[in-house]
């Protein structure tokens, strides 16, 4: 049996219009997921450091540990909070929510997975299970990631600390440039999938994967079809460089690097202050890993088209991405050590930003003979609301040119 | 509609209130961060406007990096010091509040205030969207392809220039 299975809502259930709620459970799923998980993530990472370490890690609080997180959560809210004498105090309690909220915040353009309704009429269509299903989803995920700079700038100025400010002035560096290539490497895949629609951008992974044009169904949205292989693994590498050091993680965790600034931008800060800097820092992975999920790993698909995968609902999927993008950021962590602060800008600049620029090219290329530009160029953002499903797991079908088709080129192959 | 109004009413406010804080602020990072506060009101103005592109461009560009570079040149040139740029004796802020007074009299004056051309339609929904900005920049029917590759070039020479004045040895 091929084709995911798909549990079919109703339209209406006791006189309420279900897909208007569609993103309210979003919202409620995203933020209950991200402040609940994260305990459990810093559980997992010193679980997995221990065992690549080959150490016992946590093993007194609650069965296997479990329990440690919850108890240093407890501590910490139980601290006092401490403040230097000579702080700029209104910033310096504004630091830790602004490193907070952008993380938040960028999730609401992740598509969890796709749900279908079925009209009274009988026919049905497809909706995208996310906060706000808009046509901007990846600037506005990406204006959200330029924002959380903010949070270490901050922090590292109101501390009037010299390893603070240390801290803060690396991190803006770092941020400022490492975001260009995370930029380019997202831009190679815009290009093929012609929109900024994460939902979009997830459907149009839903294809035969390149070079198969018939046959093969079990192969549909396969992982052999997803962006990381269709824009020839390079865009993915970066990206998955740049989001490390986006979110100051090990081995690009210069801001904090303990061994030379104490603890870097967030020296000044103990008690929950600390708490905020320690859950936004986690949110941002959730998040960035969620983008990566999407963008390159084909968010809600599973990995084959075939029976015992297709049962399993979409959102278990993306969440299982978003949890191994997590333990690859461990994993790093565990493995490599920490940059010199100008190999790391060298790296940024003089190796990963001409090599995104020179693979945008190449990719513009590449779509442009492969792809008739009326389907790249111009393929508008699909009006889910509208949009009927005739089967299952078809791909979106490029729709006619929006309302100014007038200043649109000819649609010609070169 | 009606919440379009209220929007652009309390992000007024917040911006034009920002604004003034920026410029009257003597703390250089905070005057940084109320500029960084009207770029949002004005990021969420465009939104109203459903100019979503422009938005998340202002995002992006002016308060996720350029406002990133002035907190960093604040920040590396240390002038955390409030009384570093304390001036006395100046008529500047007298000058200032009298030409606008004399600015929003004129304006009264005028009537422009109250006379200001409302579209007779209301806008295309799509104008704002990325697909309708990049078919209108790149179109060859239209005659905006040619300025938008001048005014990128005029900013790649910018630069190497910059480069090349910063640099002791090219």
């Amino acid at each position: 049996m091929l084709g995911q299975v798909a549990i079919i809502f109703p339209e209406y259930w006791a006189g309420i219009h279900l897909p208007s709620l569609v993103p309210y459970v979003a919202l409620l799923g995203i933020i209950v997921f991200i402040l609940a998980i994260v305990p459990g993530l810093i559980w997992i990472e010193r679980v997995v450091i221990a065992l690549m370490q080959d150490r016992s890690g946590p093993n007194r609080v609650g069965p296997r540990g479990l329990l440690q997180t919850i108890a240093d959560g407890v501590k910490l809210f139980f601290k006092e909070d401490f403040r230097p004498r000579s702080v700029d105090i209104r910033i310096y309690y504004l630091a830790p929510v602004i490193s907070m909220i952008p993380a938040l915040a960028g999730g609401a353009v992740l598509p969890l997975q796709r749900l279908t309704f079925e009209r009274p009429d009988g026919t049905t269509y497809q909706m995208p299970l996310m906060v706000g299903n808009v046509n901007i989803g990846l600037l506005y995920i990406l204006a959200m990631s330029s924002l959380a700079v903010y949070g270490v700038v901050l922090a590292g100025w109101s501390s009037n600390n010299k390893y603070s400010l240390l801290g803060g002035l690396r991190g803006s560096a770092q941020l400022i440039s490492y975001e260009l290539s995370m930029g380019l490497s997202l831009l190679c895949v815009i290009v093929m999938a012609g929109s900024l629609n994460l939902d979009s951008i997830v459907a149009t992974q839903n294809v035969l994967p390149p070079g198969i044009h018939s046959g093969f169904e079990w192969l549909r949205g396969s992982i052999f079809s997803w962006y990381w292989l269709r824009s020839l693994f390079v865009p993915v590498s970066i990206f998955t460089i740049a989001m490390i050091a986006e979110t100051n993680r090990a081995p690009f965790d210069l801001p904090e690097a303990e061994s030379e600034l104490i603890a870097g931008f967030h020296t000044e800060f103990s008690s929950m202050k600390f708490a905020m800097f320690f859950m936004g820092e986690y949110a941002a992975m959730l998040t960035i890993s969620g983008l990566n999920a999407a963008m390159f790993w084909g968010g809600w698909l599973p990995p084959l088209n075939i029976v015992p995968f297709t049962w399993i609902p979409g959102w278990i999927w993306f969440v299982g991405k978003v949890m191994f993008g997590i333990f690859f950021y461990v994993w790093l962590r565990a493995t490599l050590p920490r940059l010199r602060y100008d190999a790391l800008m060298a790296l940024g600049w003089k190796r990963m930003l001409p090599l995104a620029l020179v693979w945008l090219f190449v990719m513009a290329v590449v779509t442009l003979y492969f792809q008739p530009i009326n389907a790249t160029a111009a393929r508008p953002v699909p009006p889910v609301q509208a949009q009927a499903a005739p089967a299952p797991r078809a791909a979106s079908a490029p729709a006619p040119l929006p309302t100014l088709s007038a200043a649109a080129p000819p649609a010609t192959k070169p | 509609m009606i919440a379009e109004p209220i929007i652009f009413w309390i992000m007024a406010v917040i911006s034009v209130v920002a604004a003034i804080l920026m410029v009257a602020n003597r703390n250089p990072v905070r005057s940084a961060l109320f500029l960084v506060a009207t770029f949002l009101c004005v990021a969420v103005l465009y939104l109203a406007l459903t100019a979503q592109f422009i938005a998340a461009i202002q995002i992006i560009v002016y308060a996720g990096a350029i406002m990133v570079l002035f907190l960093f040149v604040i920040m590396l040139l240390n002038l955390g010091a409030p009384q570093a740029l304390r001036e006395r004796g100046t008529i500047q802020p007298f000058a200032a509040v009298g030409l606008g007074l004399l600015f929003i009299i004129a304006l009264l004056g005028s009537e422009s205030l109250i006379r200001v051309p409302r579209p007779a339609a209301p806008a295309n929904p799509d104008l704002g969207t990325v697909q309708s900005v990049g078919l209108n920049l790149f179109a060859p029917t239209l005659p905006w392809l040619f300025p938008f590759e001048v005014t990128s070039i005029l900013l790649l020479v910018a630069i190497v220039g910059a480069i090349i004045m910063a640099k002791r040895r090219v």
